[in-house]
């Protein structure tokens, strides 16, 4: 099972329907495809230990329904997820589709607990998303065993460890795919083909196309798998590009976390407690403009923009316990001396800075669960929530990198999801579903769980509607 | 792994998850740790007892290996359970057994059977083994009331004096103070959360045994081994005051409350043992500690032999057989006794004073 029993499946058939892709949307798309009576071939570039694309760092999804349930405390309707989404992307964002994606999102939670995804109740530390997201039990990994199990079981043919290279597209209609199976290359022929593999946010050639050698510094949150290969095959062969192909989603994380596939345990809360430094021990943001988690998703960016692309969050004794625990310990010193050399800072220049920031905050009434009237005065940039002076020892720092978590560009879909050409026309038998057309629906910014809304709707989409198209 | 060692990688895998907290839904465990931000020596032997090792972490976790933050939390804390096992228990000079458990019970166990029934043949001849023996008092012409009573009431004082004083050693080395143990609400709590093996349905779909789908199989076979071993516990309580309140000794007939609940009891614990075993030896080893696999698998033996050689008896006390199948219950339930204190029994006592500490600190919450 571990590398995939690739040896007994005969790939010279032509399958029904090729999916490409191991993550949330392939095997939304492999399993409606395979109940609609299609034969589903689904090809996942990883190993079986790191199948599932990011969708095992995932751990809800958002979607439209009516009334409160077991896991869900209130009902959340379509103009509030329209408007929510209209909030989050400035407009970018096609009306049409993301409506369509929407009201395609009514009760997924049945859909998918009948295919063996278990619901909990809200998580601790994110209640506010309690009424509009579903929390999987155990995450998104615990999620994507369960898809596996049940698409094995319906006959879906599974390969990990088998990245499609490039696909064979002739007078708009796929014909066949390259595939190197632990690389010795193939050949796979099938009726229609479904691209779920994701984004580009994991080739950091391709980053440095837009970000330069900057993104030598960026840490990836998730999979490494996800390299853009197919999104390169389907551009270059014709399909119409959707989204800003320079943008990606960043946050400030732990700047010791792995290079690759960190996930969550590297998200750091502390920012806005303390100031932020670059490497020349100057602050560089207000880091007090909003509270963390609307806030977190510029800071990546904040950071790709600094020197080096690094940042220290300097916090002192009073804040250490006022977020989650995170997986790095801090840097701990009694001293902002002790504290720079650690960090490797000019110690000269950043006690000026502390004690510039110190005196320029306001006695105030601390409180970190509103936004509070602790504010800088005289000070450029200025603190304007949450500032009281850096004062009381041990201080701490945590360094910080960007950490990329998915990129925007991505290829247009239909409302079949149906790959639409440089013409304008659909293709006939091309279809995708999840990271890779997402940005047709979130053309900027972030949105909790809603990443899985597009993959498991489009992913449906896909999967019934190349079902449909084979039987033709 | 050294203790220390042992406990460092415990914080580590603690450090992470309390970073993650996707499993919250799962067992106790993390909700408990996310009432810490860091984790002391007491914490960890403290959740190391808490987790029932249903495994939904291990094939939830981002973080598994190949992943390079390597965790494993059900090996990890199996590990150091093992080692909570060793150092609490009482008297300290036979902790060594902790070693080489499985091969402990089983030469105990051969030993245990061995010496009662030869025990039998030199004090009673070997005619003794195949004879009829009918009636009232016909266990007694086997093996004499007083060879029954005296040996198992000091083996049965032992293992109180000794689980008790190693409760008592582990409550300390969890952060416990004494006078919390004297909280009722805690062991009301405490006792729903065992009798409903609460902390086996994985958030409400059971294990991930034998492999990473979900299954309340594990936790029915533990009820059965559970309510089996407590049906065969009534029997013997029973049967004791028949026999010396009532004067009615042994053999009963077998609609009579000692036979049928010895009976549905040693079924049970048949059943349970061999579903467990089967499991074992069905599962996935990679979240397994390799070290207690010989503890679990000796234990849970001998539990089914004890239902195994009650039920033979049963069946053929008219026979001739009666005599050894007798002796040789005897010596398997006489080794029960004298490993109890040190094995995986354990667990049973352990893992009821950790959901004891776990009700306390979850109330003040």
């Amino acid at each position: 099972m571990a590398c995939g029993n690739f040896n007994r499946v005969d790939l010279s058939h032509t399958f029904d329907v090729l999916v490409v892709g191991g993550g949330n949307a392939a095997l939304c798309a492999a399993i409606t495809a395979q109940e609609s009576g299609a034969k589903v071939l689904l090809l996942e570039s990883a190993p079986f230990e790191f199948r599932g694309g990011n969708s095992r760092h995932t751990r809800n999804l958002r979607y439209l329904h009516e009334s409160a349930n077991d896991h869900l405390t209130g009902p959340y309707l379509e103009e509030e997820f329209w408007a929510d989404l209209l909030a989050v992307t400035g407009g970018q964002t096609n009306e049409q589709l993301a409506r369509h994606a929407i009201r395609e999102s009514k009760n997924l939670g049945d859909w998918m607990r009948k295919r063996g995804v278990f619901f909990q109740p809200s998580m601790r530390g994110t209640l506010h998303l309690a009424r509009t997201n579903a929390f999987f039990l155990g995450g998104g990994k615990a999620m994507m065993n369960a898809y596996y199990a049940t698409a094995a079981k319906l006959g879906v043919t599974i390969i990990y460890g088998a990245e499609v290279r490039n696909l064979e597209i002739c007078d708009g209609r796929f014909v066949s795919a390259e595939v190197a199976l632990y690389n010795l290359p193939s050949k796979v022929r099938a009726k229609s083909v479904i691209v779920a593999s994701g984004g580009f946010q994991a080739n950091l050639e391709w980053l440095k196309e837009s970000w330069g050698d900057a993104a030598d510094n960026f840490l990836v949150r998730g999979t490494p798998y996800d390299r853009g290969v197919m999104l390169r095959a389907l551009l270059d062969k014709g399909a119409k590009p959707v989204g800003d192909p320079s943008q990606g989603h960043c946050v400030a994380i732990d700047a010791r976390a792995p290079k690759y596939d960190g996930g969550i345990v590297t998200r750091l809360d502390c920012v806005s407690f303390g100031i932020v430094v670059n490497k020349h021990a100057r602050r560089f943001y207000d880091e007090g403009e909003d509270f963390w988690p609307k806030r977190y998703a510029i800071w990546g960016r904040l950071v790709a923009g600094q020197p080096d692309q690094i940042g220290y969050s300097i916090i002192d004794a009073r804040s250490i316990n006022l977020f989650m625990p995170s997986v790095f310990p801090p840097i701990e010193a009694s001293s902002i001396d002790e504290l720079a050399s650690k960090l490797d800072l000019d110690p000269a220049t950043l006690n000026e800075t502390v004690s510039t920031f110190n005196q320029a905050t306001r006695p105030g009434t601390f409180d970190s669960t509103v936004m509070d009237d602790c504010v800088t005065e005289g000070l450029e940039p200025r603190k304007s929530h949450w500032a009281r002076p850096l004062d009381t020892p041990p201080f701490y720092g945590y360094p910080l990198r960007p950490g990329f978590t998915f990129t925007y560009l991505g290829v247009t879909v239909d409302k079949q999801a149906r790959v639409v050409m440089q013409d304008d026309q659909p293709a006939a038998n091309i279809f995708a579903a999840g990271e890779v057309m997402s940005g047709n629906i979130l053309g900027k910014g972030y949105m909790a769980g809603l990443g899985l809304t597009i993959g498991t709707v489009f992913g449906r989409i896909a999967g019934k509607e190349a079902a449909r198209y084979v039987k033709q | 792994m050294s203790n220390n060692d042992l406990l460092k990688e415990a914080e580590r895998v603690m450090t992470v998850c309390n970073a993650c907290r996707y499993c919250e839904g799962f067992c106790a465990v993390f909700p408990a740790m996310e009432l810490r931000r860091t984790f002391s020596t007491e914490d960890l032997k403290y959740l190391a007892n808490l987790c029932h090792n249903c495994r939904g972490c291990y094939y939830a976790c981002q973080y598994a290996p190949p992943h390079e933050f390597l965790l494993n939390v059900p090996k990890t804390l199996a590990e150091l359970r093992l080692e909570t096992y060793r150092e609490s228990a009482w008297p300290g000079a036979l902790k060594r057994i902790f070693g080489m458990n499985g091969l402990a019970v089983a030469l105990i166990t051969v030993l245990s059977v061995a010496v009662v029934l030869l025990l039998t043949l030199s004090l009673r001849g070997p005619a003794i083994f195949f004879g009829f023996h009918t009636g009232a008092d016909s266990f007694y012409q086997v093996i004499p009331s007083l060879a029954m009573i005296v040996p198992f009431s000091l083996l049965g004082l032992f293992l109180l004096t000794s689980l008790g004083m190693g409760v008592n050693n582990l409550w300390r080395e969890t952060g416990g103070k004494p006078e919390e143990l004297l909280d009722f609400r805690a062991h009301l709590q405490a006792i729903k959360d065992v009798l409903r093996l609460r902390y086996l349905d994985g958030g409400g779909h059971g294990c991930n045994y034998p492999d990473d789908r979900f299954s309340m199989i594990r936790r029915y076979f533990h009820h059965s081994i559970f309510y089996g071993f407590m049906l065969c516990l009534a029997s013997t309580t029973i049967a004791a005051a028949y026999d010396h309140v009532l004067s009615l000794p042994a053999p009963y007939p077998f609609w009579s409350l000692p036979v049928l609940l010895g009976t549905v009891g040693g079924i049970a614990l048949m059943a349970g043992t061999a579903g467990m075993l089967y499991l074992k030896l069905k599962m996935d080893r990679e979240p397994a500690s390799s070290q207690s696999l010989g503890m679990d698998i000796a234990f849970t033996v001998l539990l089914f032999l004890t239902g195994f050689t009650g039920i033979l008896l049963l069946l053929l006390r008219s026979t001739p057989f009666m005599g050894t199948l007798l002796a040789a219950h005897l010596g398997v339930v006489l080794s029960l006794f004298i490993t109890m204190p040190y094995g995986k029994f354990l667990h049973a006592v352990y893992r009821y004073a950790a959901l004891v500490r776990n009700a306390i600190e979850q109330s003040r919450n």
